[in-house]
């Protein structure tokens, strides 16, 4: 079965006046239909800029976008302005990491949720209205009826947050873009969002792209992984084989980084968590060779001379990196 | 880390009201109670982490103890001596003993100073060095914080926010003081910079016994970094304990709650969470007795009338619960599962 | 896992992506200054060149302002009268250059002025509670009054002359940086820089003077040309009306005053003091443009 979302190295780059911001290069992925695809990296990877450009958000002057990006055989990249806005919200919806700045703040909760409604099926007000009641009882928002007359900031952050994705999903789309929806989030409501996400995509059945730089997050509710870096995908595979057989030496050193919770009760002391050197090459110049040759504990003359393509490494798991044998045997 | 007599920071009760002004006259229409009786102490070389979700008024507390703005009720003690009652001017000599690290990188700077002015000022505030002997200072802790020399006539914009933290950071140590407060010094950066400056910090501490107020909301890092924890709900503090007795054994409901809603980077890890139901409720208008209650999934009659106190409830933890007094209903899990 | 050895032909180039956007030009330094902020270059310049030709006035072909001809009275322009002779007979290109001098003096000084005690008493107003009450009231007053009403008014009051016309619009024009000051200043008080220097142990003067000030000179520029420019045209006005500058001394809006009864039948004698006018109130807002721009907090984020 084809995949729902296929991405073919997808180019996004904008003209700024200190020069050309290649913010993403040559990335390609799928998704199949119904899966949770996370999308991990740092700022300034490019994995927002990937998940605007399918939905065709980038201004273009100064963006502009190369690559083919298929959503069920249709190369978005292909459609006029009228074809694409009818399949945002429809097909294809995106939620957004501040709650507060992504609703109007002079509409209500119900008309923003019921104009995707109206604008899609062409129902009337009224209707727009009741399945906008429907959208919130479905995120678990008590007393719906009456919070579909109230504006966003008489809610609380993850009830705006709730109340995006009843947007989202009002109508049915098959593909959801998430980009780091609980971020701005305390980790109690995270909990309940993510919670929600889960349940309701067994309900609605959608693919997920979830975009996060917050690996529990991934863990939890990814089902396989891109790692990106640099405006570049470097690794993928399920989120098993990422996190417990991760291959590129960025997907180690972030997992490294990260303390993990329980870490107390395994040690005697204070240890140090591993340091990735450096900082992200700036992404205004062209970069020759590996995008992480300046940061790798493991460089060589080669990788900064030729640029690793990303390949198979073992089954189902890539990896753009020249070591990735040696790297094994070392570990 | 020495234990000595007198812990180096002694908070008392501390409390801190915002009023609100309102109403066609512009009067005070009620209080924000931010910070609502707040205990705890830091000894010497030691990380006391103040945890807790936005709003709990954990950077509030923080404010308050440097007197960023006068504080409602209570006492803050340093080193022996009650700072919180002392003018601007008579407190200016005990500010070398306490510095901060704010939240933000890009606003934490000055951006229209050198970063040699911005290092110095704390140093000629104090009169600490003057002359050729304030560059060669800066040089050196520009060098603790592995940042190289040549940065001190740059700016703030040429940096990225890890390394402008580091810089804050150097400020920090500027007037050789024994506490830092870090108000959520790590939460803006990226995952791999987090950690860069959480060794910085862990090495810094040990090379120069200092004492660290760590406040945050992620626990992960806190359980990296620190030894003991108090764990704030809308302006109080429900729980105190060691690092390990509160990561292997969370006591107080909320506690528990908090540390299994973290998100665990282990795809193979299953766990039963507590989820909890509703949002926090607002500090304008706390719930009565226990804050905790219209949250907590083992609230009963007492809970909402009676606020409970914190009490030291063995294991070196303090707890404020009323589930204390009655024989624990519930068996503590362990968070984490066996890796 | 078998390691491989790893000789070159193991590493598997990633393919070559071409550029997406057409390729850019090449500039010079000053090139990439005038394409980064082409309205500081043409707004920057056209100012420099009037204040040059202000200065050296003298060596640009103009005779005596003030000589009298009334033989050679109301001629059009000529070879002898570049821009025509008025109704004194005075040349009228040499007056409009004299003219310019009278007209960024008043410019200037009144924008220097205005922003230096605007500046001061928002900074207070700012910090202050007290006097931010009682002052800015009084600003508030002002400002309620037409600044040209208001520079009249104080004309009416003494005599003529360039320092007086200076001070009436330096008057009217405070208020304006005032609130301007106060308002940022009450921004910047708030930043965690501001805290962490009184942490750090600063005294409140050295906070305004080393972290609030710097912060607020780039809005306060800007401002100030702004100020310029309608200094300059409130002079002209002042001028135009008999209440500004002395007549004997000529500026853009004196020699327009005296011409305006001829305008219909000797247009050149208003025309051409007027088209300097307003190119050189364009450039300076366009230097204010240009600077509000490049200075804008937002734009700082780029780098």
């Amino acid at each position: 079965m084809p995949p729902l979302l296929e991405v073919q190295n997808l180019q996004t780059h904008f003209g700024t006046i200190d020069g050309v911001v290649r913010a993403v290069e040559g990335v390609s992925f799928h998704i199949n239909a119904g899966e949770t695809l996370g999308v991990v990296g740092e700022s300034g990877c490019g994995k927002s800029v990937t998940a605007m450009s399918i939905l065709r958000l980038i201004q273009e002057p100064p963006g502009k976008i190369a690559g083919k990006i298929l959503f069920q055989g249709r190369d978005l990249l292909e459609l006029s302005e009228p074809e694409m806005q009818a399949i945002r919200g429809k097909d294809i919806s995106m939620i957004f990491q501040e709650p507060m700045t992504s609703l109007n703040p002079v509409l209500t909760v119900g008309r923003q949720i019921g104009e995707t409604v109206i604008l899609h099926e062409g129902v009337s007000a009224r209707d727009a209205e009741q399945r906008a009641v429907e959208m919130l009882t479905l995120v678990g928002i008590p007393a719906p009826a009456r919070r579909v007359r109230e504006y966003p900031h008489q809610l609380s952050g993850g009830m705006r947050q709730r109340v995006m994705i009843a947007m989202a999903l009002a109508c049915s789309p098959q593909l959801l873009v998430a980009d780091e929806p609980t971020t701005a989030l305390d980790v109690t409501i995270q909990a309940q969002i993510l919670e929600l996400m889960r349940d309701l995509k067994t309900r609605v059945g959608a693919a997920i792209m979830l975009i996060t730089h917050d690996l529990g997050v991934v863990a939890e509710m990814a089902q396989r992984v891109i790692v990106m870096y640099a405006g570049r995908k470097v690794e993928e595979g399920s989120v098993e084989e990422i996190f417990l057989n991760p291959l590129h030496p960025y997907t180690r050193g972030l997992l490294g980084s990260m303390p993990k919770l329980g870490s107390s009760l395994h040690e005697t002391g204070r240890s140090k968590l591993t340091e990735i050197q450096g900082q992200v090459p700036s992404l205004r110049r062209p970069i020759i060779g590996c995008a992480f040759a300046s940061r790798c504990p493991q460089v060589t003359d080669v990788c900064r001379r030729i640029a690793p393509a990303i390949e198979e490494k073992t089954p189902n798991h890539a990896a753009a990196c020249h070591y990735v044998e040696r790297a094994l045997a070392a570990a | 880390m020495s234990a000595t007599q007198t812990p180096l920071l002694e908070v008392k009760g501390l409390k801190k009201h915002f009023p609100i002004y309102g109403g066609i006259l512009g009067g005070k229409t009620g209080n924000v109670y931010a910070v609502d009786g707040v205990s705890f102490a830091i000894n010497r070389g030691e990380t006391l982490s103040l945890v807790g979700e936005s709003g709990c008024g954990k950077s509030t507390v923080g404010k308050a103890i440097l007197r960023l703005y006068p504080i409602t009720d209570g006492e803050v003690w340093l080193d022996g001596a009650r700072i919180d009652n002392l003018s601007q001017g008579n407190l200016r000599p005990l500010r070398q003993r306490m510095q901060v690290v704010f939240q933000d990188p890009f606003s934490s700077l000055n951006p229209r100073q050198k970063l040699r002015d911005m290092i110095a000022e704390p140093i000629i505030n104090f009169g600490l060095a003057s002359g050729s002997e304030i560059d060669d200072r800066v040089g050196a802790l520009l060098d603790k914080v592995r940042l190289p020399r040549d940065a001190m006539y740059r700016y703030p914009h040429e940096f990225s926010g890890g390394q402008r933290q580091r810089i804050a950071i150097a400020r920090a140590l500027a007037p050789g003081s024994d506490l830092i407060i870090c108000d959520e010094a790590v939460s803006a950066l990226d995952v791999s910079v987090k950690a860069q400056i959480v060794n910085l910090l862990s090495d810094l501490q040990d090379e120069l016994g200092l004492a660290l107020l760590f406040i945050s909301h992620d626990l992960a890092i806190v359980e990296h970094l620190t030894h003991r924890v108090a764990v704030m709900y809308l302006g109080k503090i429900v729980e105190v304990a060691d690092r390990r007795t509160l990561f292997a054994t969370p006591h107080h409901p909320y506690t528990r709650a908090l540390l299994s809603a973290v998100p665990v980077p282990d795809p193979t890890v299953k766990r039963q969470r507590i989820i909890l139901r509703g949002d926090v409720p607002s500090p304008i208008n706390p719930p009565s007795g226990c804050r905790f209650h219209t949250r907590c999934p083992f609230v009963f009659d007492r809970c909402k009338t009676d606020e409970p106190q914190l009490r030291d409830v063995g294991h070196g933890r303090m707890s404020a619960c009323h589930l204390d007094v009655v024989p624990d209903i519930v068996p503590n899990q362990p968070v984490a599962a066996a890796a | 896992m078998s390691t491989t050895t790893l000789t070159p032909d193991n590493f598997t180039p990633a393919p070559k992506l071409a550029d997406v956007l057409p390729p850019r030009k090449e500039r010079g330094r000053v090139g990439m200054f005038i394409h980064r902020h082409p309205t500081i270059a043409v707004g920057g310049f056209m100012v420099s060149l009037f204040v040059l030709m202000a200065i050296f006035a003298p060596f640009l072909g103009t005779v005596d302002p003030t000589a009298l001809a009334p033989a050679k009275r109301t001629r059009p322009p000529s070879e002898q009268f570049w821009f025509g002779s008025d109704m004194l007979g005075r040349d009228v290109y040499s007056r409009v250059i004299y003219g310019a001098r009278i007209s960024l003096i008043v410019g200037f000084s009144v924008a220097l002025l205005s922003a230096s005690i605007g500046l001061f008493i928002g900074l207070v107003a700012g910090f202050f509670r007290v006097v931010d009450t009682i002052v800015m009231r009084f600003m508030d007053g002002l400002m309620s009054i037409p600044s040209i009403l208001l520079a009249i008014a104080m004309m009416a009051l003494t005599r003529a002359s360039v320092e007086n016309v200076i001070i009436a619009i330096t008057i009217a024009d405070v208020p304006r940086v005032a609130r301007l000051v106060r308002s940022v200043v009450l921004t910047l008080r708030e930043q965690p820089y501001v805290e962490a220097a009184i942490a750090s142990g600063t005294r409140l003067p050295m906070v305004i003077i080393k972290h609030i000030l710097p912060n607020t000179l780039a809005p306060v520029l800007v401002q100030a040309t702004f100020l310029c420019a309608s200094a300059m045209i409130a002079e002209a006005t002042l001028s135009f009306i008999g209440a500004g500058t002395p007549p004997i001394i000529p500026s853009w809006g004196n020699i327009m005053a005296e011409g305006r009864a001829l305008w219909q039948v000797k247009p050149y004698i208003v025309f051409f003091p007027a088209v300097f006018l307003s190119i050189t109130v364009l450039s300076v807002n366009l230097l204010g443009d240009g600077m509000r721009d490049a200075l804008d907090p937002r734009m700082a984020k780029r780098i």
